[in-house]
């Protein structure tokens, strides 16, 4: 069917006598002529495989990339070109379709401006002729000769549930230009199926084959699948978003603070009573008396049980070093915050201080050097308090800290209750009422 | 204290990356999500003026490579779990000359390993992460400022070098909230990209006197760009091991080593009269800092280099520790990594490093370390005998 095209080179292409992939681009190089596309507004991204080497024949823009990643990498210039003039264009082979075939559903289902065209002839012909996915049971290849023994996968069918566009198989015999236009012309993702002869693997290994009869025999139906109008996909573009650092809050100084060396305070509850947040408002609060600060939290990964534990630091001097090997204050409102800071616990100085509600220590743990004479072991001082009960189990968290800062005065405490009452939660509780101890 | 003319905000790293990649240039941010690399995604799908959200790491790499080609500036951000689905993919926008930026946030490995852990683990991968032995510009964030300046000069990298660059930081950085001054953030100006302004004759792979190629957008209606991943001559057209498309191969190597010594990042605290040198990077380059504070508060003396441009390593880091007796590489991986990409398996006799796995590197187990060897000089050979094999010729 050789015909000259703008689109493809004169020169002979690069293969085997007989190969299907010859008809493909030439087909394809007739469509494109069919179609009013002009060179420079196609971008052909082809796979690799045999088919793949037929960039170089072509006089459009062309993209060689991964072996089974072409639909994705022509799904992202499809969606950077955003523009539906241009035509994306991929050759993909059988082999490429197994490996990369969750890249055809995803170009489908997001309907991606593009036509695939799959060179199915039923093996890698590039590697030497080992099955895929989609060689049907029964074919031989030569690293298989007993033949595939089960059914292949049918990419008509699977495109189409994802949502292509355009589907069509096709026997490659011959001139099927005709359907190759109506693929490139359809908006949207469109696939083509065209199945294909390797001379040099197929034949050999199953003497005498037709495609026609392996289609037949294997239920590759030949026919339209889809033809359907869904929206294409359109890239977004905001250049209007807000800047991240205007949205941040500057903290003003308000108050100040005497402390003289950094502390670090270790909060351990539970998921879902504030751990996070009260640690935050905290160390705001430090910022706000003139303080440095860090937070960082930890928890399970459903964040939603289980301990909930925050690290704090607060400093006079610019903090560097963020990591928390032992912490100088322990506060513990609950038993999963106790059995996660366990570690915590037992690694504490003398000169620490541990607080821990009263309602969760179990007697067995307790030890001589507690202020009420028994506690979990630990070198430090434990003090047990009531958060739970005093504060309620949502905000005992808050209260805790609160409690403890009244203790120590690190900064004023009037700067955290500031700091809370402004904050968006300040509407709803009334902290003013949490600070008497 | 902090004083009152400061403007004070209670933030993450992860903020600071983002905007300072947009406010660069970069336009389109793909991710597949993954701890501790989630707040840039999230920062990221509020901020930048195209957000997509992939089905796995691999379409990831591929779809940022398909943006970048038609002329939009990529990020990722990802950990090792992604970054090793990246890595083939990497290897392809490498080839085909792409710009574009990944964040890798370091965590707890092997494998799954600890998601909320951090780590400084895989800059042995990243040295490694081009077949062949090219190399791929690695830079690292040791601080807040750092991911303000290095994120937005990522972007200029990858644009001027058309190359992916790799943004190294890590869990702690990018997850800890931190009280920070907004007057310490410099402007950042967006990059300005160069396009070919030649006459007809286009070669996609024909070098600058910079061993960088012109870029032309898939978007061009006058000049027909090939791009591929093959081993190609500089049309793009695939030539296995043809002279040209070998020479063309190895100039991406050189073309990173020539460009990057203009991005040659690090902080340098000398005190004169140190014998003893601290090396480090990454979240352990924070404690470093403070080790040497205190040291200095102790009345000793020490140095400290805190290398950011990882990889190519500038030659003037062993300038730098050419000059030390002893040097000591802190890094939070278990055999150090950094340190044997400086010196090989086994280093001279007088570098030692300070390496720990799963927990963060304290400045008191680097100011152990530098007490252990500043009462051993015998142990420690002089300044220069060991290093006349190490510093580069000039
Ligand atoms: C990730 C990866 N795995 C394996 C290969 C080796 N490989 C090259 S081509 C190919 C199969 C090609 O078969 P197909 O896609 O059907 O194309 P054909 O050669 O038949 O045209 C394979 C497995 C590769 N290049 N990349
Ligand atoms: S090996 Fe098969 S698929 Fe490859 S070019 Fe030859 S005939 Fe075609």
């Amino acid at each position: 069917m050789k015909e000259s095209s703008v689109f493809l080179t004169s020169s002979p292409l690069p293969f085997c006598s007989g190969c299907g992939h010859t008809l493909v681009a030439e087909n394809t190089g007739k469509a494109l002529n069919k179609s009013g596309f002009s060179p420079l507004d196609v971008i052909l991204v082809t796979d690799i495989g045999c088919h793949g080497i037929i960039d170089k024949s072509f006089n459009t823009h062309t993209v060689h990339g991964l072996h089974g990643r072409s639909v994705a990498l022509a799904s992202g210039i499809s969606a950077g070109l955003n523009n539906p003039e241009k035509k994306v264009i991929v050759f993909i082979g059988d082999g490429g379709v197994s490996i990369g075939m969750q890249h055809i559903l995803d170009a489908a289902h997001n309907n991606y401006n593009m036509t695939v065209v799959v060179h199915n002839n039923m093996l890698y012909g590039m590697t030497g002729g080992q099955p895929s996915e989609l060689t049907p049971m029964g074919f031989k290849t030569p690293t298989l000769p007993q033949g595939v023994d089960h059914p292949n996968h049918d990419i008509c069918k699977l495109a189409v549930t994802a949502g292509a566009n355009y589907v069509r198989r096709i026997t490659g015999i011959g001139d099927y230009s005709e359907f190759f236009a109506e693929a490139f012309m359809h908006p949207g993702f469109s696939l083509l199926e065209v199945l294909e002869n390797c001379p040099s693997y197929a034949q050999k290994a199953n003497p005498g084959i037709k495609i026609k009869n392996i289609a037949a025999e294997s239920g590759y139906e030949e026919k339209l699948f889809a033809s359907g109008d869904r929206k294409i996909y359109k890239t977004r573009i905001n250049t209007g978003t807000k800047s991240l650092i205007d949205e941040s809050k500057c903290i003003a100084p308000a108050y100040s603070s005497q402390l003289e060396k950094p502390v670090r305070i270790m909060l351990s509850g539970s998921a879902g009573e504030g751990v996070q947040n009260a640690a935050e408002f905290f160390a705001k609060a430090a910022i706000k008396s003139g303080l440095h600060a860090t937070k960082k939290g930890s928890y399970p990964v459903t964040v939603g049980v289980g301990f909930s534990s925050a690290e704090i630091i607060i400093s006079p001097e610019e903090i560097f070093f963020s990591g928390f090997p032992v912490p100088d204050i322990l506060i513990i409102t609950s038993q999963d915050g106790l059995d996660y800071a366990r570690g915590s616990l037992s690694s504490m100085k003398p000169e620490g201080r541990v607080f821990i509600d009263n309602s969760i220590i179990p007697p067995a743990l307790w030890n001589s050097r507690s202020a009420n004479s028994t506690g979990p072991a630990s070198s430090s001082t434990i003090t047990s308090h009531d958060f739970r009960g005093r504060a309620g189990r949502k905000n005992a968290a808050l209260y805790s800290l609160a409690y403890y800062l009244n203790i120590a005065k690190f900064f004023p405490p009037e700067a955290f209750l500031e700091t809370l009452t402004e904050s968006r939660l300040g509407e709803k509780i009334n902290f003013k009422g949490m600070f008497t101890f | 204290m902090i004083p009152s003319s400061q403007k004070t905000v209670f933030i993450d790293g992860s903020l600071l990356v983002t905007e300072s990649l947009v406010r660069a240039g970069a336009d389109v941010f793909i991710g597949y999500p993954i701890t501790p690399a989630n707040l840039l995604y999230l920062y990221s799908s509020r901020r930048f003026p195209t957000f997509i959200a992939a089905p796995d790491e691999i379409t990831t790499l591929q779809l940022m490579s398909g943006y970048s080609a038609a002329g939009r500036i990529p990020v990722t951000a990802t950990s090792f779990p992604g970054y090793a689905l990246m890595l083939e993919s990497i290897n392809m926008a490498y080839m085909m000359e792409l710009p574009m930026v990944v964040i890798l946030v370091q965590r707890l490995g092997p494998a799954t390993g600890t998601a909320t852990g951090g780590a400084q683990g895989d800059l042995a991968l990243l040295n490694g992460t081009i077949s062949g032995g090219l190399t791929l510009p690695v830079v690292s964030i040791s601080g807040p400022h750092d991911g303000w300046v290095l994120a937005a000069k990522a972007v200029e990298m990858a644009v001027q070098m058309r190359t992916p660059v790799i943004l190294l930081t890590s869990k702690e950085e990018m997850m800890t909230m931190f009280s920070f001054d907004l007057n310490a953030l410099e402007e950042i100006k967006p990059v300005t990209r160069k396009y070919f302004k030649g006459g007809d004759s286009y070669k996609p792979y024909l070098p600058d006197e910079n061993l960088v190629p012109a870029f032309v957008p898939l978007t061009d209606k006058n000049h027909q760009v090939r791009l591929t991943a093959s081993t190609h001559d500089t049309c793009g057209i695939l030539q296995n091991t043809a002279k040209e498309a070998l020479e063309n191969s190895v100039r991406l190597h050189k073309k990173i080593i020539k460009n990057s010594s203009g991005y040659s990042f690090y902080d340098l605290e000398e005190e004169k009269g140190a014998g003893t040198l601290i090396v480090s990077w990454g979240i352990t380059a924070l404690a470093a800092k403070e080790a040497a504070g205190r040291i200095r508060k102790e009345g000793k003396k020490v140095s400290l280099l805190i290398t950011k441009t990882l990889l190519p390593v500038p030659d003037v880091y062993y300038n730098i520790m050419a000059r030390y007796k002893k040097v000591i590489i802190a890094e939070e991986n278990l055999t150090g990594q950094y340190r044997q990409i400086l010196f090989g398996s086994k280093s001279p006799d007088n570098i030692t490093g300070v390496n720990k796995f799963g927990k963060m590197i304290s400045p008191e187990e680097i100011m152990e370390k530098f007490e252990e060897i500043y009462y051993a000089p015998n142990a420690c050979r002089q300044a220069g005998d060991k290093f006349s094999q190490i510093v580069p010729s000039a």
